[in-house]
């Protein structure tokens, strides 16, 4: 959508603050989306510093056409508009929270879970804020471009096999060396949404052996796709929950997966546990009994660990060894890779301003079934949580369509009456002809029959790829009719119907060769 | 020569008859199938020659060499026009010159029905009112067979619209034509008088004409590939019928085979495309299209990107792998033996290439196949829908060209979609999509294509084959 720049003192400013939180390294807009930005309407100021644990310093921002300011406040004081990564939170060096720093009446945008911290969104409130979270996405297909949390999923899973292979001892992939057989590390991802199916392309192409659980079974094909095996045990509850989500199970469905999942740890090196349930903690997966049964030297990754973890033993944002099991509890696996996550999350805000802006103006669109998902609050007011929306949001896969071969077409159930009438109706159709027919029409009737029976049997297998020659080609044969025409035309003389008889040997004839030639002519090209 | 001789020969016939369709349903006996069903036809027509016009041999009637003439006549015009269509058609065409030669064997078999009633005279009894009936049912069947093979030879074309025809109460007017016929028929096997039983015959005649015009007039573009293949069947029976009313086994034999082998494909080609088939004999479903496509219009569906032919080309380049799906466009653009140049070069380039196609792709099951098959293309990297959709979504391009309703993501999201429910390329799944198209406009069922607004696909706009021929010319000049 081509938007000119909008000129002179009304353009929005948008800010971008240094994160303060502690260890974040990310920057929520880089400089090459700040360009983009800047092209969308917006002048860009940026805290000095802003990228630095990104990798992304100032004189790439000023090249990107954003101007430099020397601190957070100038930044707060100035923005129209200020984007972020994490939550505003209290910020101990000024001794300020960021969220009362916001210029009264203005934008923010950046994750907020609203449903843990109604605090916060009270404070924005008070400064008669419109606010958006970039965590409330909905997911749907549409959405995909500003779904911020299936991008950092993705990279922390990523992240979480690179944290455990570094722990691990030995390699993830399988060797056959003069020194001796390398054997190959078995990794059990608990788990496959986004992160987790990262987890097992990432585990794959590092060697291992993958394997992967979750509850949804419409996530096989995922798993599949990306080299892991999908195990899943039966029982009668199914996974799939509200937008795509896992949904909470049964105690006694818990207790069964978590006997499950201990089989199968205790058979792994390394198990990344990545199930998370919407606004509820995380389920307890993998029991302390299970870890004590892995083996000395394994290693586990909790993703869950800020919701609480899927393993009984994890320590939030800490490494532990326990039972000799290496426990990653880590919360900031992104910021691990916080060049990357970076570009991605920008790329996520600029396509959620893409929508937003209209000429030059922050017009958010109420009735934008997208746009009114993330938004929080409207100038003070809370508008969260959004309406359901009436349609169920699609899971991640439309759901698959039944394969139809047309080699083995497999007819919907039908009542057995149905096919009973039938039969009853044919008998009796054939014990009427059988006593009312003509003796002489019976053969030909036989004949019909049979003709049509062989005819039914010989196409059945026929290949897609023919079904225009073998058309032409039963076309070319029906012009057997020639024969019917020219038994009419024989006579003493040439009358009227003999005329009419040539001429449906005419006709028929152009058929005949028509048909014939040009299957020879299709069937020449088919070659392998 | 004995009587016994033509129909020891016909048995022949029919056997070389099976043997050419069996032989047709597999690409390594297919052209020995087709060499084998000519023979057979040639020494059908051979042997019945000789046995009218030998002495001896059991002749319905005594010949003259005025009528010898006559037939050696027609056969030779007929042949040598079919021969002539078979050698200019174009392989784009292929899909107007079967149905226009379905329209002959329809022609022939009410011509067949209309002079055996004129010869026969009146004869009476029960022999009689059952030839009486078998020439009704030919002549009506073929009439159907002839005005709806030249509708849909005329929507293939073009001449006639892609929409349905659909007249109000358009049911009861299939009814009433249809008791009309019944009554007719009734008439002309009771009649003892020759004039009137002429008369009915011809009625009926018209009936069924006006019948098939309008069955076939009532079903959309998007279903005549399932069309073209029932008017197939119908001929076959049509045959079957004349065969009947000459006592003619050869022609029961080869018409039920016909018959029953064109019901087939037109069975396996509706569970393809998820219709009843008894909707698309009785013509009109679909009914709904109208207001379906008017509610959604264009605009509502979002925005279209639109791309260059160097960004195209730069995204098939750098990707790993990409997947054609050809269509209708690249047949009327004649695109083929373009696409099949572009194809190799991607392919050169160690880029995974492979062709899509749909069951119902172009105008004809199978048109597609015919097509890349004319350009030189391997049929190891051609695929069914089945093969491939579940390998799309790891693929890094698609490339659309000339492809509309098979790659409608509406037939899987939109239950007031006509073409709801029909299995479909999920292209969409892919990383890209480039999609070559000469417009916005609907495809031939008449419907808008939500894919041309999402957010993965490219709109790269003109026609296929031009478009073709750039992205070859730019190609080279990127760095591999």
């Amino acid at each position: 959508m081509p938007v000119a720049p909008a000129t002179g003192p009304e353009r929005l400013i948008l800010g971008v603050p240094k994160e303060i939180h502690a260890g974040e390294r990310r920057v929520a807009v880089v400089p090459r989306m700040a360009a983009k930005l800047t092209k969308l309407g917006f002048e860009v100021i940026v805290e000095s510093g802003a990228g630095v644990g990104a990798a992304f310093l100032d004189p790439a921002y000023g090249e990107a056409g954003a101007r430099i300011v020397p601190d957070a406040a100038a930044v707060w004081r100035e923005a129209d508009l200020v984007v972020k990564v994490r939550e505003p939170e209290h910020d101990a060096a000024s001794g300020h929270h960021e969220a009362d720093l916001l210029k009264e009446g203005a934008r923010l945008i950046s994750f907020l879970w609203p449903a843990q911290n109604k605090e916060l969104i009270e404070r924005l409130a008070r400064r008669k804020a419109t606010v958006l979270a970039m965590d409330a996405v909905p997911r749907i297909t549409r959405a995909q471009k500003l779904d911020a949390l299936s991008a950092m999923a993705n990279i922390a899973g990523y992240r979480a096999v690179i944290e455990a292979a570094s722990l691990y001892g030995r390699l993830l992939g399988g060797q056959i060396t003069a020194a001796g057989t390398i054997r190959p590390a078995t990794v059990l991802v608990l788990g496959a949404g986004v992160a987790g199916l990262a987890a097992v392309g990432a585990a794959k192409s590092l060697g291992a052996i993958v394997k992967a659980f979750d509850t949804r079974e419409a996530v096989r094909e995922q798993v599949e796709s990306l080299g892991g095996q999908f195990i899943t045990f039966a029982f009668d509850e199914k996974g799939e929950g509200e937008g795509g989500y896992a949904k909470q199970m049964s105690d006694a469905y818990l207790a069964a997966e978590q006997e499950f999942i201990a089989g199968h740890a205790k058979d792994a090196d390394i198990v990344i546990t990545t199930a998370l349930i919407p606004g509820k903690p995380a389920p307890k997966l993998l029991t302390s009994g299970a870890v004590v049964a892995m083996r000395t030297g394994s290693v586990v990754v909790d993703l869950a660990a800020e919701q609480g973890g899927n393993c009984a033993l994890t320590e939030r944002d800490r490494i532990v060894e326990r039972y000799g099991v290496t426990i990653i509890g880590l919360t900031d696996l992104t910021s691990r890779l916080a060049r990357q996550a970076s570009e991605l999350y920008s790329a996520n805000i600029v396509h959620l301003l893409d929508e937003v802006m209209k000429d030059g103006r922050f017009a958010l669109d109420l009735n934008d079934e997208v746009q009114r998902a993330m938004l929080v609050l409207n100038d003070g007011e809370l508008m969260w949580p959004p309406p359901r929306p009436e349609v169920r949001a699609a899971a991640p896969l439309p759901p698959k369509q039944q394969p139809v071969q047309a080699a083995s077409i497999e007819r919907p159930a039908r009542s057995p009456w149905v096919s009973r009438i039938g039969l009853a109706a044919a008998a009796a159709g054939l014990a009427a002809f059988g006593v009312f027919a003509p003796p002489a029409l019976v053969p030909h009737v036989t004949v019909f029959l049979l003709a049509c029976v062989v005819g039914w049997h010989v196409v059945w297998n026929v290949t897609p790829a023919l079904h225009t020659p073998l058309m032409s080609v039963t076309n070319a044969i029906s012009g057997i009719i020639v024969i019917g025409g020219m038994l009419l035309t024989a006579g003493p003389e040439v009358g009227l119907p003999h005329l009419l008889a040539a001429f449906a040997v005419l006709v028929s004839s152009i058929n005949i060769a028509g048909g014939f030639l040009v299957t020879q002519r299709m069937l020449k090209m088919f070659r392998r | 020569m004995t009587a016994a001789f033509p129909s020891v020969a016909y048995l022949v016939a029919s056997f070389l008859f099976i043997l050419s369709l069996k032989g047709l349903s597999q690409p390594a006996t297919a052209r020995r199938g087709n060499v084998l069903g000519s023979v057979g036809m040639a020494l059908a027509i051979v042997v019945t020659a000789l046995a009218l016009y030998i002495p001896g041999s059991g002749a319905p009637a005594i010949p003259s060499p005025s009528t010898a003439m006559l037939l050696a006549g027609a056969i030779g015009i007929g042949c040598l026009i079919g021969a002539v269509l078979a050698a200019r058609v174009a392989m784009t065409q292929m899909p107007e010159l079967v149905a226009i030669l379905h329209s002959f064997v329809g022609l022939a078999a009410v011509l067949v029905g209309i002079v055996s009633r004129m010869t026969a005279g009146t004869a009476a009894g029960a022999g009689g009112m059952v030839h009486d009936l078998e020439v009704a049912i030919g002549v009506f069947v073929g009439a159907v067979t002839f005005s709806g093979s030249i509708v849909a030879f005329l929507k293939l074309r073009g001449t006639l619209g892609g929409k349905p025809l659909l007249l109000p109460g358009r049911h009861l007017l299939n009814l009433v034509l249809a008791a009309a016929s019944v009554i007719l028929i009734a008439i002309q096997v009771s009649t003892h008088a020759p004039a009137t039983a002429m008369t009915c015959l011809l009625g009926l005649t018209a009936i069924a004409l006006v019948l098939g015009l309008h069955l076939v007039a009532a079903i959309g573009g998007g279903d005549m590939p399932v069309v073209v293949s029932i008017l197939n069947s119908y001929s076959g029976w049509a045959a079957a019928a004349a065969g009947f009313m000459l006592s003619n086994d050869l022609l029961i034999i080869t018409g039920a085979l016909v018959g029953a082998s064109g019901a087939i494909l037109s069975y396996i080609m509706c569970v393809a495309m998820n219709r009843s088939i008894v909707g698309v004999i009785f013509g009109g479903f679909g009914a709904e299209a109208p207001a379906a496509g008017a509610a959604a219009a264009p605009g509502a569906l979002g925005t279209v990107h639109e791309t260059t032919v160097e960004e195209a080309a730069e995204l098939l380049t750098t990707g790993q792998s990409a997947v054609v799906v050809p269509g209708y466009g690249m047949a009327v653009a004649q695109a083929q033996h373009a696409v099949r140049e572009l194809t190799d070069v991607l392919l050169a380039r160690g880029i995974t290439v492979r062709y899509a196609i749909h069951p119902v792709a172009g105008r004809l099951p199978g048109h597609m196949n015919v097509l890349l098959a004319e350009a030189g293309v391997s049929y190891d990297i051609v695929k069914e829908m089945d093969e491939i959709n579940d390998e799309l979504p790891e693929t890094d391009v698609v490339m659309v060209i000339g492809a509309n309703d098979i790659v409608n993501p509406s037939a899987l999201d939109d239950p007031g979609s006509p073409i709801y429910g029909m299995p479909i390329l999920q292209v969409w799944k892919a990383r890209r999509v480039i999609m070559l198209k000469r417009s916005l406009a609907a495809g031939y069922a008449g419907i808008d294509n939500p894919l041309c607004y999402r957010d993965n696909t490219l709109m790269l706009f003109g026609d296929a084959k031009q478009t073709v021929m750039k992205l070859l010319a730019v190609i080279p000049t990127l760095a591999r």
